[in-house]
């Protein structure tokens, strides 16, 4: 059976799985109840700086995207870091580390940006036997417009000082999480690279407001009659935050560089795949938030049961495969060409692919008066929007042509070797480069 | 409750009036919204949809289940009306598995097609219960068109006439407008006086009479009409049964089954109705199938459904007979009665087994016999008192694609009229297509 323990930056825990900073992880009653359903690890919500701590709303701090079934698919919250006194939630972070010592203890900190309030609070975390920090950098509301959270994720100067302050004042490791409200995810990786940061994690929530009250006309949440934009998260921010860990495990600055993955993990599936675009563990949220902590067992025995079908043995292995296979799009082969193809017996004749294809696409499917749908090979140019559309699995599918066959739609033979944008001679920079 | 299902006789009251009440509630319950919105989701908005190809009203029914999907049941309300006034109606009483449900593709994929019915169903009666009548008049045309019978037909006709500025009379020889919908249809399909709740909104329109008790041909006459009137609409179903000849046909407890359903239709009490310990349903219909449930529903203690050749060929649908079977109907098919027998009132009914021959259908020579305390026919409605004048095809009143009659002037549809088939929804059809003809032919529009 395939080896779930994790080893990210020197913190170890059973496996490779921690709940983010956030509600979840805000006292130790639910921390307890995360480790005794088996959780790896932790990120302590936000701690402040010490004094009176920040004050929530008290009307609702969630808003959501649904499907209609009810299947949350984003959520979106306006809550602030730990709304807790920061000598409680010390005495809870110590206590539960010394009762759980093979869990993963990581603490998330905000405290406003001078050198005076991060080494006031390194040395209380450190004092708790916590394995690590994590530094807030975006959080995207309320903590921003108070030059904390994100408006710190945003200032790439800003990243690279904090850490450089942090890792000056403490022997725990320190992991820079990064906001996604930027406009490439890789400079401030970068700066937290340049700080000294052992790791970074992301994404933390996307600036977002999901939906207005058509009958009020004010943004969800609202709080009597308004609404402030909130932090997206949930399955449908998975596709950024891939994108987002992916661009930074393949940048030649910041290769190597440890990644905590982010971002709509709800299913080992999920978990894989960050994992295999460079993330070396994930952090989960809105699925506890939606269908709590027993989904543990699932994440586990998932990612278990998969890698041993793939013959990987340890986290390690999976970690990073993905990633020498994001190309950039100059460098794609040209040469690759598809067909759609329509399985007749899979076939049930709803006309979705052709209603896509002859309102939207390239008028490649024909509809006969018996309503059976093909594909037109010399109008074809393998989009895959039928095969995205399609309600049935495997029904179209794109089959490759032959090299040394002729493509029906440009009247030319498919080469057998690899062709790219940069050779191409449409291409102005291909012949200036030769 | 004064008796049981098992005594004896054609008595009232077997089961108590709490348990008459739920058993003859509604069949289903309305959705409730967000089931709406989760079993429209279900819908791939298909191109060139086969459900709507499949209903004879075209209704837009992805169109619709769209607008159900999006919150909007109202609109989705108006777009069923648009094309069939009688949504409401249809949506508990079209076989939906033979038409849109049939021809749905998740019917093809999984064998589980996107519930059109009861989709249809929850958005129509939203507008229904508020009594909102979405639909206006055009400007007054000053015609004048009488309108025979208050049935699907007559009624979808005198609403589109209405709607493009036409007074209209309906005539109607029972003392409630609706036709079967408000006399032949089981009643826990239509409960709650839906029916009644549907006449009343559509005639929301304006520009419609109804004259109830009033009789082509008893009261009025087709000259009449042609004299008074711009333009005659006939959709006065069938008034008439088949006779059952056999000996013993005349005994006591014998009785046509569309009476029956009709009685138990207009009853404020059920507990009043009388009801066979046995009861057999000769027929194989819808008609056959209500009066049996109902007869269990009422208390019956044994019901069968006697039927002269197979399943196949029966005309009910295999949805309402299964229905049948799991409410405790035995359905016996292949079989031919050849007599009642009984001292007075019926006591059994003697069938004779059935085989297909080179003549048709005959004996195979074994019979058997069946208790019977009741015996409810249901062979079959006939054409009754249309006039001389038209001209006649396989029984009932031929017409044209949009409901021409042999005489000008004069349309046709619904049940009394060739080419449908027995169904509310092509009724309503063919009323809404004759009424678009009749229009077109009095302002000039025809083609």
């Amino acid at each position: 059976m395939a080896n779930l323990t994790s080893n990210f930056v020197g913190i170890k825990s059973p496996n490779p799985y921690w709940l983010a900073s956030a509600p979840p992880t805000d006292k130790a009653y639910n921390v307890v109840r995360a480790f005794q359903a088996g959780w790896g690890g932790v990120v302590w919500k936000t701690l402040g700086e010490a004094g009176p701590p920040v004050v929530n709303v008290n009307g609702p701090r969630y808003g959501a995207i649904w499907g209609a079934d009810r299947r949350l698919l984003g959520l979106n919250n306006i809550e602030l870091i730990t709304d807790r006194p920061l000598e409680v939630n010390l005495q809870e972070i110590k206590q539960v580390k010394r009762d759980w010592p093979d869990r993963a203890m990581v603490v998330s900190l905000m405290v406003p940006c001078n050198e005076a309030a991060w080494k006031a609070i390194l040395p209380l975390v450190e004092e708790t036997g916590a394995d690590g920090i994590e530094l807030n950098c975006g959080c995207p509301h309320g903590m921003s417009e108070r030059g904390m959270g994100a408006a710190v994720g945003q200032n790439p100067d800003l990243i690279e000082q904090i850490t450089r302050w942090c890792k000056q004042s403490t022997r725990m490791p320190v992991i820079v999480k990064l906001t996604p409200n930027i406009t490439d995810v890789r400079g401030p990786a970068e700066a937290a690279k340049r700080g000294g940061a052992d790791a970074v994690s992301l994404i933390n929530t996307i600036n977002s407001i999901t939906s207005v009250n058509l009958d009020n006309f004010a943004p969800e949440p609202t709080i009597d009659g308004k609404g402030a934009h909130g932090g997206y998260c949930g399955p449908a921010v998975k596709p950024i935050a891939l994108n987002m860990v992916a661009e930074i495990a393949r940048s030649a600055e910041t290769a190597g560089l440890p990644i905590s993955g982010i971002g709509g993990v709800t299913t080992w599936r999920d978990a894989a795949e960050f994992l295999a675009l460079g993330a070396g563990n994930v952090q989960v949220c809105t699925a506890a938030m939606t269908y709590g902590f027993g989904i543990i067992k699932e994440l586990n025995a998932g990612l278990s049961l998969w890698m041993d079908q793939k013959g990987l043995t340890s986290v390690d292995q999976v970690v990073g495969r993905a990633v020498p296979n994001l190309s950039d799009w100059q460098h794609l082969n040209l040469n690759y060409v598809t067909k759609a193809k329509i399985n007749q017996d899979l076939c049930i004749q709803c006309g979705r692919c052709y209603a896509a294809c002859e309102d939207t696409s390239h008028q490649a499917i024909a509809m006969s008066d018996a309503r059976e749908f093909t594909v037109k090979d010399d109008e074809c140019v393998a989009c895959n929007l039928c095969v995205n559309v399609c309600p049935v699995e495997d029904c179209i599918t794109m089959d490759r042509m032959e090299p040394g066959t002729v493509d029906p739609r440009t009247g030319t033979t498919v080469p057998a070797e690899h062709g790219d944008w940069t050779k191409h001679p449409n291409n102005p920079m291909a012949s200036a480069a030769e | 409750m004064i008796h049981t299902p098992q005594t004896d006789g054609v008595v009232p009251a077997r089961l108590n009036s709490e348990t008459l009440d739920a058993q003859f509630d509604d069949l289903y319950p309305d959705l409730d919204p967000h089931e709406a919105r989760v079993a429209a989701d279900r819908c791939y908005f298909c191109y060139d949809a086969p459900c709507i190809t499949a209903c004879p009203t075209d209704i837009d029914i992805p169109l619709f289940i769209r607008q159900i999907q999006t919150g909007m049941p109202d609109a989705a309300a108006r777009t069923i009306l648009s094309q069939n006034i009688l949504g409401s109606m249809c949506a508990r009483v079209c076989p939906t598995e033979t038409l849109c449900e049939g021809a749905c593709v998740r019917q093809t994929a999984e064998g589980n097609p996107v519930e059109i019915g009861r989709l249809q169903r929850y958005a129509t009666d939203q507008l229904l219960l508020v009594n909102e009548h979405p639909f206006e008049r055009a400007a007054e045309t000053g015609k004048q068109i009488a309108v025979i019978g208050a049935g699907p037909a007559g009624l979808a006709c005198a609403h589109r006439l209405a709607m493009q500025g036409h007074d209209v009379t309906i005539l109607d020889s029972r003392a409630k407008p609706g036709g079967l919908n408000e006399y032949g249809i089981a009643a826990y399909k239509a409960a709650n006086g839906i029916a009644q709740a549907e006449v009343d909104w559509l005639l929301g329109i304006g520009g419609i009479q109804i004259e109830t008790g009033r009789t082509l041909g008893a009261d009025v006459s087709l000259d009449d009409l042609q004299n008074q009137y711009d333009a005659v609409f006939l959709g006065m179903g069938l008034g008439g049964v088949n006779a059952l000849t056999i000996p013993g046909a005349d005994l006591d407890g014998v009785r046509d089954a569309v009476d029956f359903i009709a009685e138990l239709r207009q009853t404020s009490d059920l507990s009043t109705l009388p009801i066979g310990r046995h009861v057999v349903v000769i027929g194989g219909g819808m008609t056959a199938v209500d009066a049996a449930v109902q007869s269990r529903l009422l208390g019956a203690e044994h019901v069968s459904i006697v039927y002269r050749r197979g399943r196949e060929a029966m005309s009910a649908s295999e949805y309402e007979l299964d229905h049948a079977a799991t409410e405790g109907v035995q359905i016996i098919t292949e079989a031919m009665p050849v007599a009642i027998h009984g001292d007075g009132a019926a006591s059994q009914v003697e069938f004779a087994y059935t085989r297909s021959g080179p003549n048709g259908l005959e004996k195979t020579g074994q019979t058997f016999v069946l208790k019977a305390d009741q015996v409810f026919k249901a062979i079959g409605q006939t054409l009754h008192g249309a006039p001389a004048q038209l001209e006649i095809d396989g029984g009932k009143i031929a017409i044209s694609s949009v409901g021409r009659t042999s005489i000008a002037g004069i349309w046709a549809g619904g049940d009394c009229a060739a080419g449908g088939e027995d169904l509310t929804v092509t009724a309503v059809q063919q009323g809404r297509d004759a009424a678009e003809d009749i229009h077109a032919s009095l302002t000039g529009a025809a083609g």
